[in-house]
């Protein structure tokens, strides 16, 4: 009994001085991003018809929308860990749509989407529609149908705050990170060649290469950049201008016309009663100089 | 279409490149690791049975994840470009984890030699090395490359995780074929399937040639 005393009474002691161990405070997050409190609402258009659509008309009677986005990229579609919805720009603009077509932000089921796996899904039917930094190209354009573009980014190089990279002219001779097999990888080692170029498979990783110094830029799309540039106040800065042109665009099923133009629609409405730069200063920060593109009818 | 090939070719090769490296790092940090399984010295025996523990049951991309980005950070660096730094660390990873298995592989084969035999090469008064190198180890290798032959194609497969660390090999491949041509994404997928299955075919003959000349049955 006396044993069993001591016992308690010790590690009670024992727990009573770990506490001392605990930290003042909680650490900051890496940096506050650009995002104003409150999230933009959009009003869900009541009365959609589109019955010519197959893939509206599937969703309107289940009731969901599935759309396929990006949930690793911050500022444009970014599920922070321990929060189950993604949000960015790409999300924004798939709530704009969705509402233009009659689902409220709760019908929309958010399906992960890599750059691989667009083109199978939509094919597949796995989601009804793709808005996940999604590059307009002819070679896609065969199976695929894309509505927009909805914002025209275009490579751009991250450096650190107080980096000479002014261009890629700049580049000759520094190491550029960017994610492997993408478009920005292969421009740099066809365009760049005197850029060191190195390549791992999130964008986090190389963000952590350009904190540390172990490369002097990371290059993809703007948007990408800004997002980045934007969690991690005051660290890095996107340098220069775009050099090349990336045009964004929502990805449908081939061959739903009807549906593509409704989208097309929604999209031009955005930007003519001002959602469209909600939706972007809400995400990406400052829209002021950023031009709305004319979305393409082919 | 020509470019793809190219790619897939350059991606090809990058592969080979990691496997012909590891290939031989493991077959040799396999056996030094196993050696050390056997010795009478406790402490050797101590230190690798908790090296295998440990290694084997780490996921390969965290050791990877550990040697690319940890090992930079206490400062050790290979080769002045990164690319020749990235695919040394890869290599480091890939031949750590896989002498595990090649080590394990060993001693099971090192377990099926008559231990009559090593009396008997003890009693002439040769020592434990010699032991090992001239009696034990031969007949061991030679009882083992069966499993040892499916430890080497699973090795060639795990070379995919490098492509995460800045190695251009295949998937890298792949993932630029991809992105490029959107519309052919399954035809990609099941072509580098089928280069690895080629490759993994070609080891597989290898040992089997191997295996008719060499295996010894018990």
């Amino acid at each position: 009994m006396k044993k069993l005393s001591t016992i308690i009474a010790g590690s009670a002691i024992g727990l009573l001085a770990l506490t001392a161990c605990g930290q003042e405070g909680t650490p900051e997050a890496a940096g506050e991003g650009g995002t104003q409190a409150e999230a933009p609402e959009y009003t869900v258009a009541e009365d959609v018809d589109l019955s010519d659509s197959d893939t509206w008309e599937a969703a309107n009677s289940a009731g969901t929308l599935k759309v396929g986005v990006k949930m690793d990229q911050p500022g444009l579609g970014n599920t922070e860990p321990g929060s189950d919805a993604p949000e960015g720009f790409d999300i924004e603009i798939a709530k704009i749509t969705a509402a233009a077509l009659g689902f409220a932000p709760d019908q929309i089921e958010w399906v992960e989407t890599v750059s691989a796996n667009r083109e199978p899904f939509l094919q597949q039917g796995t989601v009804d529609m793709v808005v996940a930094t999604y590059t307009i190209n002819d070679e896609r354009k065969k199976v695929v149908d894309f509505a927009g573009p909805y914002y025209v980014a275009g490579q751009d190089l991250l450096v650190a705050a107080d980096s000479d990279i002014a261009g890629p002219d700049d580049l000759a001779g520094t190491t550029v990170c960017s994610v492997d097999g993408s478009t920005p990888a292969q421009n740099i080692t066809d365009e760049y060649p005197d850029a060191e170029l190195v390549t791992y498979d999130t964008y986090s990783k190389c963000v952590t290469d350009l904190q540390s110094g172990s490369v002097d830029a990371v290059t993809t799309d703007d948007a990408i950049l800004r997002g980045y540039a934007a969690q991690y106040e005051g660290e890095f800065k996107v340098a220069g201008d775009p050099f090349t042109e990336e045009p964004y665009g929502v990805g449908l099923p081939k061959d739903d016309d009807a549906l593509r133009d409704a989208v097309n629609d929604a999209l031009e409405a955005s930007m003519e009663d001002g959602t469209w730069t909600e939706a972007f200063e809400y995400t990406l920060g400052d829209s002021s100089g950023v031009e709305q593109p004319s979305v393409d009818r082919y | 279409m020509g470019e793809l090939i190219q790619m897939f070719l350059s991606g090809t090769w990058g592969t080979l490149s990691l496997f012909g490296v590891t290939l031989v790092g493991c077959l040799l940090g396999g056996t030094i690791l196993a050696a050390m399984r056997v010795s009478p010295t406790p402490v050797l025996r101590g230190t690798a049975a908790a090296y295998v523990s440990v290694v084997r049951n780490t996921p390969l991309t965290l050791v990877m994840f550990f040697c690319v980005f940890g090992l930079p950070y206490l400062d050790i660096r290979f080769g002045s470009t990164a690319a020749m730094n990235s695919f040394v660390l890869a290599n480091i990873a890939l031949i750590a984890y896989t002498s595990c298995f090649v080590a394990e592989t060993l001693r099971s084969g090192i377990a099926t030699v008559p231990v009559g035999q090593a009396e008997a090469a003890r009693a002439i008064g040769l020592p434990f090395t010699q032991v090992l190198g001239y009696i034990v180890l031969p007949q061991a290798f030679r009882t083992v490359l069966p499993p040892l032959g499916s430890v080497i194609i699973a090795m060639l497969k795990n070379t995919s995780i490098a492509s995460a660390f800045n190695n251009r090999e295949l998937i890298s491949a792949m993932r630029g074929a991809i992105e490029l041509r959107g519309d052919i994404v399954i035809p990609l997928l099941l072509a580098t399937a089928l280069v690895y299955l080629l490759l993994a075919v070609v080891i597989g003959r290898v040992f089997d040639v191997l295996e008719r000349k060499l295996v010894i049955l018990r």
